[in-house]
């Protein structure tokens, strides 16, 4: 099959970006999206141009490395799906596809489709963890768990951390994604001592790194290559209700 | 900072205000259409106008209704707010993106609805609420009682085609607006559970639905009417 391709060229942060349009010929349709940029860059380094720059690691949809915006959305057409799991088979023969980085604020470009998505991970390292002291191996099932709390709380901790809801959404919101990590430890026991400090400081640091407000879109659910749910936002809000409304310090500390 | 100014920096905090207050306003447009059906009475508007006698002289009524202007100016207040946030949160926007794959229009077009809802609003005071305090509205006497003829004001204002189409209208917009807006005050809440949100979602579509439309239905009549 043949697709064209126009895809966002920028130098570095400063630049200011355009976009270039490449035609690709012959493409193997069982190819997945990442396979065809790196047909087009082995292309572009013979012919001594500069390569696409993006990013990808394990290819098989467990990173959230392999940020990028296809036809208008993150991650391209299909549900549940990322980038390097997306195949050519889904596109149509001649279509135009156009391919930009994430959009944010908070996730500069770095170069081409390469965007700068450390504000999640300073929004982990604000609370998104849970503090314990190293020792012996503690007994599986030692604290007991209910089925549908494990589960509920699994399926929030299947977030990879893509920014893809941040993309979709029109506020470059990241409440999807603060929200999984909020819910992966407030659902279980071993949660519980930092939750109210948690909640404060994670949400603290999602609004000081600049992305949006929620307008309850749910595009970023229906984006979302983990299909995280709607209901984990709800919980954050009231996370937050409860940090601020019944927080056990009296003073807060700044 | 104290904890209530956290509140009230925090995204979160902003969202909980507008949530919060639109409920209020929900609420309040319960009361309003309730009285208004008092229109539909066929007793040249005397019902309807001892009605508006009593929603402008309570004293009790007229402490909730300075609440109700607080609540709508804190309303429209926060949704700037959070739409330059929002809109500052992404500089640069897309070249090619196809939202309506992933959402609804309604929900990423609350500003523009609330902004009708706004408009019509204050065309609305204008017309009713601003000609009742100051303006010369003629009077009508029930037993002996001489009130405000409101009735007359409405039954002309709405026999006009434009002032009631502008009604349905922005009647159009308040749907759109709730059918979003109702269930969303919930989720901003944190009040999202699988047990009862399918529940609050039906009654949020039909609240929207409703509402509205017995609000529009007041114009139609009046301006059919006044062909007759
Ligand atoms: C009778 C009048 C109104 C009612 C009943 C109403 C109700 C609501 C409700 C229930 C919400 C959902 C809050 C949430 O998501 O937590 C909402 C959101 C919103 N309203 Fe209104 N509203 C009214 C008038 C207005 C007006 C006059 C404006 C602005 C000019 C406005 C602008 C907005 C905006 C922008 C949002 C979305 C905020 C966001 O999620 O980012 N509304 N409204
Ligand atoms: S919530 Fe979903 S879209 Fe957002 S970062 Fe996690 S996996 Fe990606
Ligand atoms: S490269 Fe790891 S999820 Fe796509």
């Amino acid at each position: 099959m043949n697709v064209t391709l126009k895809i966002w060229r920028q130098k570095n942060a400063t630049d200011k970006g355009r976009f270039e349009t490449y035609e690709m010929k012959d493409i193997n349709t069982h190819m997945s999206f990442l396979e065809l940029i790196d047909v087009l860059n082995e292309k572009l380094e013979m012919e001594g141009k500069e390569p696409i720059h993006f990013d990808h690691d394990c290819r098989e949809g467990i990173c959230g490395s392999c940020a990028m915006y296809i036809n208008g959305r993150p991650h391209g057409p299909m549900k549940g799906t990322t980038a390097c799991q997306l195949h050519m088979r889904h596109f149509k023969d001649g279509e135009l596809i156009t391919v930009e980085p994430w959009r944010a604020r908070a996730f500069p470009v770095i170069k081409d489709l390469m965007v700068d998505r450390s504000a999640f991970d300073r929004i982990i390292q604000a609370g998104g963890y849970i503090s314990v002291n190293t020792g012996g191996v503690p007994d599986a099932n030692e604290i007991p768990v209910s089925k549908e709390v494990a589960d509920e709380a699994f399926n929030a901790a299947t977030c990879i951390g893509c920014g893809a809801c941040v993309a979709a959404c029109k506020n470059a919101s990241a409440m999807l994604f603060v929200s999984a990590k909020i819910s992966q430890l407030a659902l279980l026991p071993q949660g519980q001592v930092e939750r109210q400090r948690r909640a404060d400081k994670m949400i603290a640091q999602m609004d000081a790194e600049g992305f949006g407000a929620c307008t309850n879109t749910q595009a970023c659910s229906a984006e979302c290559p983990k299909e995280i749910d709607m209901v984990n936002i709800a919980r954050l809000n009231w996370e937050f209700v409860k940090a601020k409304m019944h927080s056990k310090a009296i003073e807060v500390d700044e | 900072m104290s904890w209530f100014k956290q509140v009230l920096s925090s995204t979160i905090g902003k969202k909980i205000i507008m949530s919060l207050t639109g409920l209020f306003l929900i609420s309040f447009l319960i009361v309003h259409l309730s009285g208004n059906m008092l229109l539909f009475k066929d007793d040249e508007g005397e019902a309807f106008n001892l009605y508006a006698e009593f929603m402008t002289t309570n004293p009790l009524i007229r402490i909730i209704s300075i609440v109700l202007y607080a609540g709508i100016i804190i309303h429209v207040i926060y949704s700037l707010i959070l739409s330059l946030h929002n809109k500052k949160a992404r500089p640069v926007g897309y070249a090619e993106a196809r939202p309506q794959q992933n959402s609804s229009w309604k929900s990423r077009n609350m500003g523009i609805l609330g902004l009708i809802i706004l408009i019509f609003l204050l065309i609305h005071m204008r017309s009713f609420w601003y000609e009742m305090h100051f303006g010369s509205v003629p009077t009508k006497s029930y037993a002996g009682v001489e009130v405000d003829d409101l009735y007359t004001v409405v039954v002309a204002a709405f026999s006009q085609w434009w002032y009631a189409g502008f009604y349905v209208l922005a009647m159009i917009g308040l749907a759109f607006h709730l059918s979003h807006g109702f269930w969303s005050a919930f989720q901003t809440l944190g009040l999202n559970h699988r047990k009862f949100m399918p529940m609050i979602k039906k009654i949020s579509l039909l609240f929207a639905i409703v509402v509205p439309l017995l609000f529009a239905s007041m114009p139609v009549y009046f301006f059919i009417k006044s062909l007759a």
